[in-house]
Parts: C-alpha cells; structure tokens; sequence
C-alpha cells in the first residue's frame, strides 16, 4: 500500500505554566492511501493533540513539537507556514466534535461549505462553485441540497450540521480527512449514519480517514487499524480485529470491557 | 495554592502597576488622618503662591496654604465620596438588576427601561438637577452621584444574571427546594463576582471623576474643606502664576484614576 | 413493592414559539408532549429512549416540576423527585466547593432541621455512596473531571434520600470507560436503598442493563412501552427496531 502520512516520533509539549507538560510521546503513525486508521483513548490521552499536530493546527508559541510528519515529501513540522496553508483544508482536512460551535453562525450553509475552493482554487468561478457544493452537499446525504444551501446552521439539526462540516471539509477532495470525535455529540441513529458516510467517501473517494474517539465500539465498525492512546503514549496498536480478539494492553481490555454488551 | 496565587500576581504588570500606584495613594491618606505637614485649612499671608520647595512639597495657595496638606486631606474626601457613591450604585444597582434579571416579564421590561432613561442622561447633569433642588451638601452629593451610578451596575447585573439564570447549576438547586431570594444571592451572584470587581474599580474611576467634575463646578465639597477636583476648580485662575498649584491636585487624581484602572484590567484578565 | 410511585395519566406539554415574527398575532405554541400516559411501580427501573428532539427530557422536567405548563396529571407517591442532568460541566455551581453544594440540599431542607454536624455527617455518607474521597469536599467542580462532576451531582441528588430519581441522559457526556462506571453506581444505588429510577437515554446499549422496563418515544409520542426483555428481543413500532438498529443490536 502506498503510505500517504508518515508520523514518527512525534513530541508535543506545552509550556504554559512552570514545569513543562508533555501531552503526547513517541507517537507513530503511518497512514496508507485509502486506509481508515482509528485513534482511541480518553479525554486527556493525547488522541486529539496528535491529529490537531498533523493538521498543522498546533502553532502557538507555549507548544514545543519535535519528530517529523511527512506528508508528500514535506515535512508538516518543519515546513514554511505558505506550504503548510496549501494543505490545510486542501489536502488535509479536519471535523471536529462539536457541529454546533464549528459552524460560523452569521454566514450560510453554502458559503461555510464553498470557503475550502475560495480559498485554494481562486480560479474556480462562482457559478462552478456554488454547483460543486450542492453536488457536495447531495453526496453527504443532504436532500434538497439547494435548499440547504441557503439555509443558516441553527436551522439545521446536529446530525445535518455535522453532514455540513464533512461536506466542507470533502470539497477540496482532501487525501487526508481527520475526524476528531465527529459523532460523540449525536444521537445513536444519527451516529450510525455519519459512520456510513463516511465509509462512504472513504470507498468511493479513496480519502484516507483518521478516525479519533473514546468509543472502541464504534472505531471497530469503521477501521481496519487502530491504535491505542493512553496518558499520551500509544499503548497497544494493529488490526482492529486483532485488538478486539486478543488485547494485550491492560488498558485496552479496560475499553472493551466498556462496551456495552448485549446478550438476548 | 496560595502561594502560587502570590506568584500570578507578581507576575501581571497591571496588578503590579495599579497595586503599587493605589497603595501609595491610600498610604497618603491613612498617614494623613495622623499626621499632616500643615494645618489644611491655616493661611499664611507671607508665603501665597509658592513654589515647589523642601517647606512646602507641593507649594502653597493663593491664601498661603501648604497644597500638600490640603491634598492629603482632599485625596480622602474625594475617596470617600468615591466609596460611598459606589457603595450605592453598585448596591442598589445590583439588587435591581439580580431581581429584574432573574424574574423577567413585565418588571424586568418596565425597570430596563427606566434605567435606560437614566442612562442617557448624563450622570453629571442628574447630579446638578438634584443638587439645585436640594441644596449643596454631602448627603446631596453622594446620593446623587449614587443613583447617577445605580442604572451601569443594574444592567451589567441583569446581563450575568441572565447568563446564568438558564444553567443547569439553577435549575438543579431549585430541584432541591432553594428559595428565589436564596437562589439570587447565594446561588448567582457569587459567579459574577469577577465581572463585579472590575466594574466597580471601573466605576470608582468614574465616581472620582465625577466628583472632582462637580466639586469643580462648585456643587462639591465646599470651602474651607477641600476635595481634590474643587482644589483644581480654584487653582484655575493661578495657572500661569504658579504651576505647583495646578500639578498637586491634578497628579494625584491622574494618579488615583490610573492605579485603579489597573487594578480593574489586571482583575479582568485574571485567569 | 408493587405499588405505584408514579402516573402520568395524558399529558400534554406546550412551548411557546420563540421565534415569533412582529406582527403575527399570538405566540404559536409547539406541543413537546402528546397525550403521554404510563406508571411506574416501587423500586424499578424505567428508561425512556429515543432521539433528541422527541420530548423526553421535556417528560423529565415536566415530572420534576420544572416545567409547570402541562394538561394532563401526574401523581407522584413521594415528594421531591431528584433529577441528574446531562452535563455534568454546567450542572454544578463553579463558585462553590464540592461539599457546600452536597450541603445545600439539607440547608433548604424545609422538612427538618439539620445540624452542622448531621451535615457532615450526612455528607460523608454520601461521599462514600458515590466513591469519592472526603478530600475533594474541598475542591471546586473545575478541579474535577467529568466523571467526578457527574458522582458529585449524583450525589446531591441523593442527599435526602428520594424515592425517585430521573437521570437525563447522565453518561451521554462521558468517556466508555467512564460510562461504565456510572451506570455501574447507579445500579449499585438501585439496589442497596430500592430507589425507583426513570434512565433517560437515545442509547438502547447503555439502558438494556439496568432497566426493567423501557418506553421507546419519538415526536412527543410514546411509540412503544414494555419489559425491556420483550422489548429488545421482539420489538413491534418500526422506530425501535431502528434504534435498535442503529446501537448495533439486531433483534
């Protein structure tokens, strides 16, 4: 398989206060084209700092980030801020958890979704615009796409502002789409469809996903790898399948003896 | 705990900067209720209009008498003008704007609205009408300048109490059976004790300000006894003669105001 | 056991329209609650599920008495019905510490006096129901994580003792792992005092466990009501096999 993101030995350190806080070590990940690898771990464990660091979204000062993040022969770390702009939202993109905050609620569903081609691909008429983001819209699911179109994101539901966010962050047909608990703040039904959907872009798209939650029920509908976060170290890594069969992480039995299990 | 307290303080200029520059204000006046160079009040018609000098630190007036000491005892009317108008303000302020803020309807609407009336009337000019109705006194003074306040404090309560009136925090003390009176001042206003304390170092600002304002107009404290802003007042006429005169006064109010501006925005950044 | 804690004999439950244009005429009112009627015997556990939106915190706060503005009737046996909200970061009071706000609910109490030291004894008992060292007693709810927050407001909940308890959506903001835990103490807190319990939740997996009975809502409507056994092996409304469906559990 071709490898398409390259993490190795990713350090992140946040220096706010006296002592230096260290919220993610020797962090590996290698993402192959087409693969849906999940991230799990709790509040805490680093899970969310790792993607916000390969989406270039860590650049405060108080943060200290050594390792490299290569990603199409540039190193994501170490890269002028010019080049790193040219992924983010192009070839990387990124969903969060909360559909309700990430959506700026003065601008219309359109133009939330059409801001990734503004803003990369200037030479893309307005017209042409406006069509492709309807089109994207119909192919996360969104009936009556024009409608939504002009609609603002209080009038949409949770399920369908999020099928909005997926909607912005696929317009720029991104190699790469982060998906940072993107499904915590919804309703089971409405959980079930977005992984669908994203299953979806995956095979029909070949977008790599890197799919992040605490819930390991969930991260083994949808991925095939997963890796294990605890208190910012990957504790346990491999197939899905595998894990699931024969955790060897005391923390990673913990997970699953989460799960709720139902015997009828 | 505490000691990392210390520390964040030491830390932020603007608690540094407003905690030194208002300490020595407040030093100024609490060695002035012992101790003074001159008598405030006591002239002397061979040393009118000095100077700078080791004698008299800030100089002397037009009738001779030791600008300093005056400005020590002046600094202490102004800032118990300034304490009492904000004790009103922020007093009757806060009862309205938590009790309006928190039942809403027909009150709160009616109360905003006579607060927003009150608001664009210029606080100074409310002052004057109740002075020139009720005479020239300190009771008239401070009341008047008390309710110029009441309407900032109202609204800036009634907006946090909004805020945190829907929270479930509210709602689950009323679960448990806390009374309305008991939900506004105990359950409430202690999470807007921030906001509070940098609005009323801000509003203290405002009260010297606005008593000077008035003293200057001359519905103030009223001669021989002298606050800070009718010094200024006085002093007006001296400007060119005898710049000393001027500078006391006008320094320390410079001073007070500034100190206390930066209180407020170090308690506003706090955390 | 065996006798009723709980009717709700067809209630209705309007909200007004906030939305309300300038010179439309009166407030619309959007009815949350259509003619929902079911009881409840001593000592079980209920949960109510279904999709946000479908009226059953509405059902929670209107039994709690929140939200007063219903037709219909509810008979409770008991008084004071505690209730557990889902968001364990704004339901507490961030002004105050941890064993005042465990206080409160005896310092209000209009039953009867306590003392300060049936107080902290009280709170003590408490602290120890919910698994929680007497040293955070002196934190404030920021100094907690979620999990710690969500055992807090259970136990302020419990402080006197109620016969019935609604936990709306208590773990939907929580970890798995901590999920677990918390559904663990409350059916530990089930079993030790018999506390009757309604469990709201969109989540079929997390309530199979700990109810007895289960009530599957959708628009304001009760869609199907049963034991939760009957219930998940055979279900009979088209929107609980979806839910159940969509938690990944096949009839």
């Amino acid at each position: 398989m071709e490898v398409i993101l390259d993490v190795t030995d990713l350090h992140i350190e946040f220096h706010d206060h006296d002592l230096p806080e260290t919220a993610v070590e020797d962090f590996d990940l290698m993402l192959g084209k087409g693969e849906i690898v999940g991230i799990v771990g709790e509040s805490g464990s680093g899970k969310s700092m790792s993607a916000l660091a390969i989406a270039g979204l860590l650049n405060r000062h108080a943060i200290k980030k050594t390792g490299r993040i290569m990603f199409e022969g540039v190193d994501l770390l170490t890269c002028d801020r010019k080049t790193l702009r040219s992924f983010q939202g192009d070839e990387i993109s990124i969903i969060f958890q909360e559909p309700m905050t990430s959506l700026n609620p003065v601008k219309n569903i359109g133009w939330q979704v059409e801001e990734a081609l503004f803003i990369h691909h200037k030479e893309i008429k307005k017209e042409e615009r406006k069509k492709r983001a309807i089109e994207m819209l119909k192919a996360v699911g969104l009936e009556n796409a024009e409608k939504v179109y002009k609609m603002y994101p209080h009038e949409l539901s949770g399920g369908m502002r999020q099928r909005v966010m997926i909607a912005a962050a696929m317009i720029g047909n991104p190699k790469i789409l982060i998906a940072d608990e993107p499904t915590t703040a919804l309703d089971v039904t409405v959980q079930a469809q977005i992984v669908e959907l994203l299953k979806k872009i995956n095979r029909e798209r070949g977008t790599s996903i890197i799919f992040i939650s605490h819930d390991l029920s969930l991260v083994s509908q949808l991925c095939e790898r997963v890796i294990v976060m605890q208190q910012g170290n990957i504790v346990e890594s491999g197939s899905t399948a595998e894990v699931f069969r024969k955790p060897r992480h005391q923390y990673t039995k913990k997970l699953i003896a989460a799960i709720p299990k139902i015997e009828l | 705990m505490k000691n990392n307290n210390w520390k964040k303080i030491l830390k932020d200029p603007y608690l540094v900067a407003g905690g030194i520059i208002t300490g020595l204000i407040l030093l100024m006046i609490i060695v002035g209720f012992f101790w003074m160079p001159y008598e405030p009040t006591k002239m002397n018609a061979a040393e009118k209009l000095q100077g700078a000098s080791l004698r008299h630190l800030m100089g002397t007036d037009n009738m001779g008498r030791d600008i300093f000491s005056r400005v020590m005892y002046g600094s202490r009317v102004t800032l118990m003008i300034a304490i009492g108008t904000i004790i009103i303000g922020a007093g009757v302020g806060t009862i309205i704007g938590a009790i309006t803020g928190y039942y809403g309807g027909m009150l709160d609407e009616i109360t905003m609205r006579v607060i927003d009336a009150l608001f664009a009337f210029p606080s100074i000019l409310l002052a004057l009408v109740i002075v020139s109705v009720y005479g020239i006194g300190w009771v008239q003074l401070l009341v008047s300048l008390g309710i110029a306040f009441v309407p900032s404090f109202a609204r800036i309560v009634r907006g946090e109490v909004l805020r945190c009136k829907n929270m479930d925090y509210v709602e689950n003390a009323r679960l448990q059976g806390v009374s309305d009176i008991r939900m506004i001042f105990v359950h409430i206003l202690p999470n807007i004790k921030g906001v509070m304390a940098s609005s009323i170092l801000i509003g203290f600002n405002n009260a010297v300000l606005a008593e000077a304002g008035l003293s200057y107009l001359g519905v103030g404290s009223q001669p021989p006894y002298a606050s800070l802003g009718r010094m200024l007042s006085d002093s007006q006429q001296y400007m060119t003669k005898s710049p000393s005169y001027v500078l006391g006064p006008g320094i320390i109010i410079v001073l007070m105001v500034l100190g206390f501006a930066f209180l407020g925005e170090g308690i506003r950044r706090w955390k | 056991m065996g006798e009723t804690v709980l009717r709700v004999s067809n209630l209705n439950v309007f909200y007004k329209n906030r939305d309300r244009k300038l010179f439309s005429k009166a407030d619309k009112k959007i009815q949350a609650l259509k003619g929902v009627s079911f009881e409840m015997e001593e000592g079980q556990v209920l949960a109510i599920a279904g999709e946000s939106g479908c009226g059953k915190s509405t059902l929670a706060r209107a039994i709690v008495g929140i939200n007063k503005d219903y037709t219909g009737e509810i008979y409770q046996k008991y008084d004071r019905p505690q209730m557990v909200f889902q968001d364990p970061y704004s339901s507490l009071n961030p002004a105050k510490k941890i064993g005042w706000l465990l206080e409160e609910p005896l310092r209000v109490d209009k039953t009867r006096k306590w003392t300060e030291e049936e107080r902290k004894k009280r709170v003590e008992e408490i602290m120890e129901e919910i698994e929680l060292p007497l040293s955070m007693l002196e934190r404030y709810p920021s100094q907690l994580s979620g999990g710690q927050r969500q055992r807090v407001c259970i136990g302020i909940a419990l402080m006197r003792s109620p016969k019935l308890l609604i936990a709306d959506e208590p773990v939907s903001a929580l970890d798995v792992t901590i999920q677990a835990q918390i559904m663990a103490l409350l059916q530990n807190l089930h079993k030790k005092h018999g506390i009757s319990i309604i469990f709201i939740s969109h989540d079929l997996r997390v309530v199979y466990h700990i109810s007895d009975y289960v009530m599957i809502m959708k628009d304001g409507c009760v869609v199907e009501k049963g034991k939760t056994d009957d219930v998940y092996r055979n279900p009979q409304a088209d929107y609980t096999k979806e839910l159940l469906n969509a938690a990944g559990i096949r009839a």
